[in-house]
């Protein structure tokens, strides 16, 4: 099957046909004329790169009521993701090559997207004993990202060793940042919010203290240290002077520690309970504008899907963790591009080349360009949706954004050249 | 008003106005009518998922003098990480016609939960949620110092107000914050930086940390309920320090003003954070507090269930 996208506008702005056959995209031009191809009338929408998540929780193995690799990645390709990055935290942990090849090829089965499998630093997420990286990373799965995400590697020697390890291959250590013995229970930001509402705080410096540990760390060693979802103003300070002293460390921040705030935890609906948790406005300032001036370098989603029992409960018997897939690209749209401090480049930059990039995904993250593997989506920037937890892909409910009007609608998803996601564009409106 | 979950829920204007209601409570009592028929054949459940008999015995007699139905639903043991429990629970009291549920919780939030999750229909009543609030306590301690020092208004401004110890885990402390400010109280913290929570600037209230130089201008001296057990938690470094540092003993007694007042939401930990001394001494008010707790629960239930702000 080839596709003909008629008068898309790419990031830059330029209005082209798009062909894509075999995979492959097979020409860019102006005006292509050629019959035999299924033709998408693109007016007023932007084309991008596959969008490519970094950091992702499937719970397969393990907890499939929740989400299984099949449903995220339905959720993924209806978000306009083409490639994911499964989180090791699953039941069992993906801390072998069997596991992590298993992932994989639950992924390669469902076929809508790429399913990288992330291994765990160290065996059982325990922080104690290093995992069997290597064996991980000459697995049929060729896993370069390693992360106990969910727990922070808080033992210092761990880490180093962790970051030094992972040279020989170009690997490289995604970091939850969480000193364990400054969160003992806690529960939300420490904060005002916090103390009203009598629930255990979560200060930010026990982000602080071990972004600043690592970098220093990933200095000494002169390894590539990858730092997961960051959420406060000192943080973004720490990443950006890591940044100007030329050490290697690329940084992550999720939707929506970049729309929401503690404030959101007023009422207790646990659907905002999350880890790392929400921080305070001047922090949601601070991850914008480092986002905007390239400090941080990607947007993961951290989908992280519950069931209902557990969410629908007092809040400190909650779960951490929301949904993302499907509402990241909208709210990167309400929070960086309505406001000006992206452009259309940056932000495909940000969500597709960067985490690209940085994992090594070759056949993702390019730009548009004739002999790339089609991997791309169309947008339209001028549709708003009203978002229902009971309208999505994954198996879970757990979405913070649930009645709140998004702008922004990925119409098609292509994956190696295969269209997997297609939206009723009239209803869309 | 719907439910009572936190001091917030109240207007100055209506917590006066539950006070107001206690007191006419009381005087109908002396008047020798025990039991009053307004809530007959409504439905008043206790569910508890902490021990706390005397708070449960106070909502059980206040709702029993109105001529209530009364279910104590001991729900202990239902842990706390398998949270289905309080939505399990929730329906089936909406199964049994419940008026109003009263509701203790160690979880901070479980009766806002309970009151907006639409599991349930009926009134509820927050009596003590984790570390968050116990709006019945604020009001029953607000009751108690006006019958003391004579408010009869209830306007206490130029009031000076102590609240002594555990302030970061204490529910007791939240809610006498807001509302003694309500009213027109003047607050201070007084406990070790420790258990000061981080965000309090936002409270409006002053904080020391030397209880010494603050007992001699209080005109009411709250002491909290301090757990010895959090000295493993490092909040301070052995029982007999923090009794020393913040304890109301014989000497820091006789410095607080003549008028002045003792209280404590009880129970008592004599000899750590209050000296036997103070506890039996003639400023200590303990007993009218628990007295007061029968009729400002009666004026709550009543305002709620009658949907009537006055005898
Ligand atoms: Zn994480």
């Amino acid at each position: 099957m080839s596709y003909l996208i008629k008068a898309a506008t790419l990031s830059d702005g330029a209005v082209v046909d798009i062909l894509i056959a075999d995979g492959k995209i097979a020409r860019v031009a102006p005006d292509i004329q050629e019959s035999n191809s299924q033709i998408i009338e693109a007016s007023g929408l932007r084309a991008l790169s596959g969008l490519v998540d970094l950091h992702t929780h499937l719970r397969e193995p393990g907890r499939e009521d929740s989400e299984t690799i099949a449903s995220g990645s339905l959720a993924a390709v209806r978000g306009g993701y083409t490639a994911l990055s499964a989180m090791a935290n699953t039941s069992p942990v993906a801390d072998t090559a069997g596991v992590v090849e298993q992932v994989f090829r639950l992924g390669q089965a469902a076929g809508l997207c790429d399913v990288f499998p992330i291994g765990a630093v160290t065996q059982g997420l325990l922080g104690e004993q290093l995992a069997e990286i290597g064996a991980m990373a000459t697995s049929s799965a060729k896993v370069r990202i390693f992360s106990d995400d969910g727990k922070c590697v808080s033992n210092a020697l761990v880490m180093r060793r962790a970051l030094e390890y992972v040279k020989s291959f170009n690997g490289i250590i995604a970091q939850h940042a969480q000193e364990p013995t400054l969160t003992v229970d806690a529960q939300m930001n420490e904060g005002e919010i916090s103390s009203q509402l009598g629930l255990k705080g979560w200060p930010a410096i026990a982000e602080e203290a071990i972004i600043a540990r690592d970098i220093l760390l990933a200095e000494h060693v002169g390894s590539r240290l990858h730092i997961c979802h960051l959420t406060t103003a000192g943080g973004v300070e720490l990443v950006r002077w890591a940044k100007s002293r030329g050490i290697n460390v690329t940084a992550e921040v999720t939707p929506h520690h970049l729309l929401l705030t503690d404030e959101s935890v007023l009422g207790y609906d646990a659907v905002f309970k999350v880890n790392p948790p929400l921080r305070t406005e001047a922090d949601v300032h601070a991850l914008r504008a480092g986002l905007a001036d390239g400090t941080i370098d990607i947007v993961a989603t951290d989908h992280a899907p519950h069931p209902s029992e557990d969410k629908d409960c007092e809040w400190q018997a909650a779960a951490f963790g929301m949904l993302g897939l499907e509402t990241a690209l909208s709210v990167l749209v309400s929070t960086m591009v309505e406001t000006q401090m992206l452009d259309w480049a940056h932000l495909e930059r940000v969500m597709s080349h960067n985490p690209a990039r940085i994992a090594g995904y070759e056949s993702h993250g390019h730009p548009i360009s004739e002999g790339k593997t089609a991997n791309l989506i169309l947008v339209d920037p001028s549709a708003k949706r009203v978002i229902d937890r009971n309208k999505m892909a994954s198996k879970s409910r757990n979405t913070p954004y649930d009645g709140l009007t998004l702008p922004a609608v990925v119409t098609h998803t292509f994956f190696n050249g295969a269209l997997v996601h297609e939206v009723d564009r009239g209803a869309a409106k | 008003m719907n439910h009572l979950l936190s001091v917030n829920d109240l207007s100055k204007e209506a917590a006066i106005s539950l006070l107001t209601t206690a007191r006419e409570l009381g005087v109908v009592s002396e008047g020798g009518h025990k039991k009053l028929p307004t809530l007959r054949g409504r439905s008043v459940v206790n569910l508890f998922f902490e021990d706390s008999t005397r708070t449960r015995i106070s909502f059980e007699s206040a709702a029993k003098r109105l001529s209530a139905d009364v279910i104590n639903f001991s729900a202990k043991g239902s842990s706390v990480s398998k949270g289905e429990s309080l939505k399990d629970t929730a329906q089936t009291l909406q199964a049994m016609g419940a008026d109003a549920v009263v509701i203790r919780h160690g979880a901070s939030g479980a009766a806002q939960r309970l009151a907006d999750s639409g599991w349930i229909s009926a009134s509820v009543i927050n009596a003590g949620d984790g570390t968050h609030e116990h709006p019945t306590q604020a009001l029953l301690d607000a009751f108690t110092i006006a019958e003391k020092l004579e408010i009869s208004n209830f306007e206490f401004t130029g009031l000076r107000v102590g609240i002594v110890g555990d302030i970061l885990h204490s529910r007791v402390a939240r809610s006498n914050v807001l509302l003694l400010q309500k009213l027109g109280a003047q607050v201070t913290l007084i406990a070790p930086p420790t258990l000061i929570p981080v965000g309090v600037h936002s409270w409006g209230v002053d904080v020391n940390f030397d209880f010494d130089s603050a007992v001699g201008n209080l005109d009411v001296v709250m002491m909290l309920r301090i757990q010895s057990e959090r000295m493993n938690e490092l909040f301070f470094p052995s029982a007999r320090e923090y009794s020393r540092s913040y304890g109301l003993d014989k000497l820091r007694l006789d410095r607080m003003t003549a008028r002045s007042i003792v209280m404590h939401p009880g129970p008592m930990n004599r000899g750590l954070e209050i000296s036997a001394d103070s506890a039996d001494s003639q400023k200590s008010v303990v007993l009218s507090q628990v007295k007061n707790g029968v009729l400002v629960r009666m004026a709550v239930l009543y305002q709620l269930l009658s949907g009537a702000s006055s005898l």
